[in-house]
């Protein structure tokens, strides 16, 4: 059945509706699909695709539902292409005759296919059953048969190539990002007040005090919406973060561009948060975290940017941090609960591929911040949760693996 | 009425799955939004599809500040309010303020039209959920007169977005989505035909190495594109400039390549 496709496409995450799988239908009943495989590659993809960035996962979806014809036109494909270039003239068919080729479904196409191929011995045109040029069987190329399998021809790659090419792997969502990208998840942290100076029309006042002005026009002005979000950023910096330092710059261009938040600030520390973070990258202007947590509002949203990955010491002992000389009677844990707790919306982006997390200090990290990885996708993600709530990724109990890492 | 209405014009040459795309849409009668990098034509495609359909063109440009609602009309009320105090005009009769937008005039419209929505995903992230009833049902209401405008014919729509921001996918859920693939040699070669049809070929197959080549240099920012190519052919034409005869750099570079950074790293490469 080919519904079977439309769960296939879903199970690739695909977010095709009954919308678009309707639409199809009436595609294919209208014969926009140029009754071959790659007329309805070409035709399922741009009705049921609506981002460059599901093609990848189409072409996935695609293989493994079509995946048997392919191999059989594989192994057709050397000996049948030869004959199959030279179409000879089509073959005009009657209505009847069209009427009764169009009633096969697609299963049992695939299996008379194969069947067909086994008992064929010999180069075939025209005619109404053989695999060949012309004529109306449904097997072959240049033939009139609206529910046929066609085989190779047509000058152009078969959809089953492309789709095997996967050449839109690039364009997925779930790879790291470059600056417009961000540039564009970041667009939507924001929520919008009035506030600065009349710039803006306000049409409704307008109309009310030209009345109360018996008529004499009166035109009143507004400070247009503003972005009021704040943001406070910290980033890890040097040791493990040195490979993701290309990636924490993009974050930070992004996010510091002028006039995207109502008031940003950024701060740096090195592996983990105790008494102080810095104005610097290095380290020079301290600023006690307590300090950083009592100058600012519940409703900055803070954003860490580390791979929250250490020694377990260093994140739950005092006296944990790696420099001797900052002996720190709070372990980093205990301070970034405190962050934590202070504001309401706060998250962590980690550059680290999540599949690395599990058995490591991200864990215990991730139980108290809640934690996205640095993709499109969590980054989005993230600013969700940083502006509407709602759920928090779930992060695996650390309790237990903290308790044996420590001993 | 036939399915392959659209194959392209003199002036225009698309890709078989780019026609395929807009008979498709035509067909299944829904907007077809198209993506693709800049400089591939994405504004153009509508301007030809209504010129090979010999349909009118109607332009809805996007900015950042547009508004779904100015799409449909627009009501003057300082006009009116102006018009009142003066006493010029009819100021009982609201239609005379009410000014029709671009897809308002098309669904108001006698005949079939074609409709360009360009860059749509300029404007506010809710906008294109804003237009969602319109495209639907094709009908609208003016609630200052109580009018209610019907389409007799369904407008072809064409709408482009440089794939800056996410569109929603309610609105997604009734488009037709292509993406325009940036054309490769062969194409490529027939497009700068239609540009320049008296180009030598092997001139051609000189400007399309140099172009190619370009374009594959890893880490460029901006990668150069088909309207930047027509342009660097007509300057080098103008000015006379024999490719072959130049040895290393690349005579006007400035109208491929776009940013300094880029223009940086070409010059390390050529040197290296």
């Amino acid at each position: 059945m080919l519904v079977d496709f439309l769960f296939e496409m879903r199970r690739h995450k695909l977010k095709v509706s009954t919308h678009e799988w309707q639409a199809l239908m009436e595609a294919l009943a209208l014969g926009l699909h140029d009754s071959s495989l790659d007329g309805f590659y070409q035709l399922a993809r741009l009705v049921c695709v609506k981002d460059i960035s599901e093609y990848d996962a189409f072409d996935q979806a695609f293989l493994s539902y079509f995946r048997d014809v392919k191999t059989d036109a594989l192994e057709l494909a050397r000996e049948l292409q030869a004959w199959l270039a030279d179409p000879h003239l089509l073959a005009q068919l009657t209505e009847e005759q069209r009427q009764a080729l169009r009633a096969m479904d697609l299963d049992k196409l695939r299996e008379l296919f194969e069947q067909r191929l086994r008992e064929q011995k010999e180069r075939h045109d025209g005619g109404n059953r053989w695999i060949g040029t012309g004529g109306t069987s449904p097997f072959g190329n240049s033939g009139q048969n609206p529910s046929g399998v066609r085989v190779g021809g047509g000058g152009q790659r078969s959809a089953m190539q492309v789709a095997e090419e996967r050449r839109w792997k690039e364009y997925r969502r779930d790879v790291v990002l470059d600056v417009r990208q961000i540039d564009v998840a970041l667009r939507g942290l924001r929520q919008l007040g009035r506030d600065g100076a009349d710039e803006e029309l306000d049409l409704d006042e307008t109309v009310d005090e030209t009345c109360k002005n018996a008529g004499d026009l009166e035109l009143v002005f507004r400070p247009p919406r503003r972005n009021r979000v704040k943001v406070i950023l910290l980033m890890d910096v040097g040791g493990s973060m040195d490979p993701h330092a290309e990636l924490a710059s993009r974050l930070f261009t992004a996010a510091s561009r002028a006039g995207r938040f109502a008031k940003f600030r950024s701060y740096y520390f090195h592996n983990c948060i105790y008494e102080h973070v810095y104005e610097d990258a290095a380290f020079r202007q301290r600023v006690p975290v307590s300090e950083l947590i009592s100058h600012s509002d519940r409703d900055e949203k803070l954003v860490v940017l580390g791979d929250a990955l250490m020694h377990p010491a260093e994140l739950l002992d005092p006296g944990g941090a790696v420099y001797f000389y900052a002996n720190n009677r709070t372990p980093g844990l205990e301070w970034l609960r405190r962050m934590a707790h202070h504001f309401r919306r706060a998250v962590w982006l980690n550059p680290e591929p999540d599949r690395y997390w599990s058995g490591t200090t991200v864990e215990v990290i991730g139980s108290v911040f809640p934690m996205w990885q640095l993709t499109l996708d969590g980054l989005a993600g993230a600013v969700r949760y940083l502006v509407r709530g709602g759920a928090r990724p779930t992060m695996p109990n650390p309790s237990n693996w903290a308790r044996m890492g420590i001993g | 009425m036939s399915f392959d209405q659209f194959s392209g014009t003199a002036s225009y040459i698309a890709s078989d799955d780019l026609k395929h795309a807009v008979n498709v849409a035509v067909a299944l009668a829904r907007p077809l939004l198209v993506r693709g990098e800049p400089g591939t034509g994405k504004t153009l495609l509508a301007e030809n599809v209504s010129r090979a359909l010999g349909l009118p063109l109607l332009r809805w440009h996007v900015k950042s500040t547009t508004k779904a609602k100015e799409g449909l009309y627009v009501y003057d009320t300082v006009a009116r309010l102006h018009d009142s105090r003066f006493g010029d005009g009819d100021v009982k009769d609201i239609a005379r303020y009410i000014r029709l937008g671009p897809l308002g005039e098309a669904l108001a419209s006698d005949h079939r039209v074609v409709l360009l929505i360009d860059e749509i995903d300029k404007a506010d992230l809710e906008f294109p959920n804003d237009l969602l009833l319109e495209i639907d049902a094709m009908r609208f209401r003016i609630d200052e007169t109580g009018r209610e405008v019907v389409a007799r014919e369904r407008p072809i729509v064409i709408i482009t977005s440089n794939n800056e921001k996410e569109l929603p996918d309610a609105f997604l859920r009734r488009c037709v989505f292509h993406y325009i693939e940036f054309p490769g040699r062969e194409l490529m070669q027939r497009i700068v035909r239609v540009h320049h049809p008296d180009l030598e070929d092997k001139v051609l197959d000189q400007c399309l190495e140099v172009f190619y080549g370009l374009r594959a240099t890893p880490k460029l920012r901006k990668r150069p594109t088909t309207s930047e190519l027509i342009d660097w052919i007509c300057a080098l034409r103008k000015a006379g400039v024999d490719l072959a005869r130049v040895g290393g750099g690349i005579p006007f570079l400035g109208t491929l390549i776009k940013t300094e950074q880029d223009v940086e790293l070409i010059g390390k490469r050529a040197k290296a």
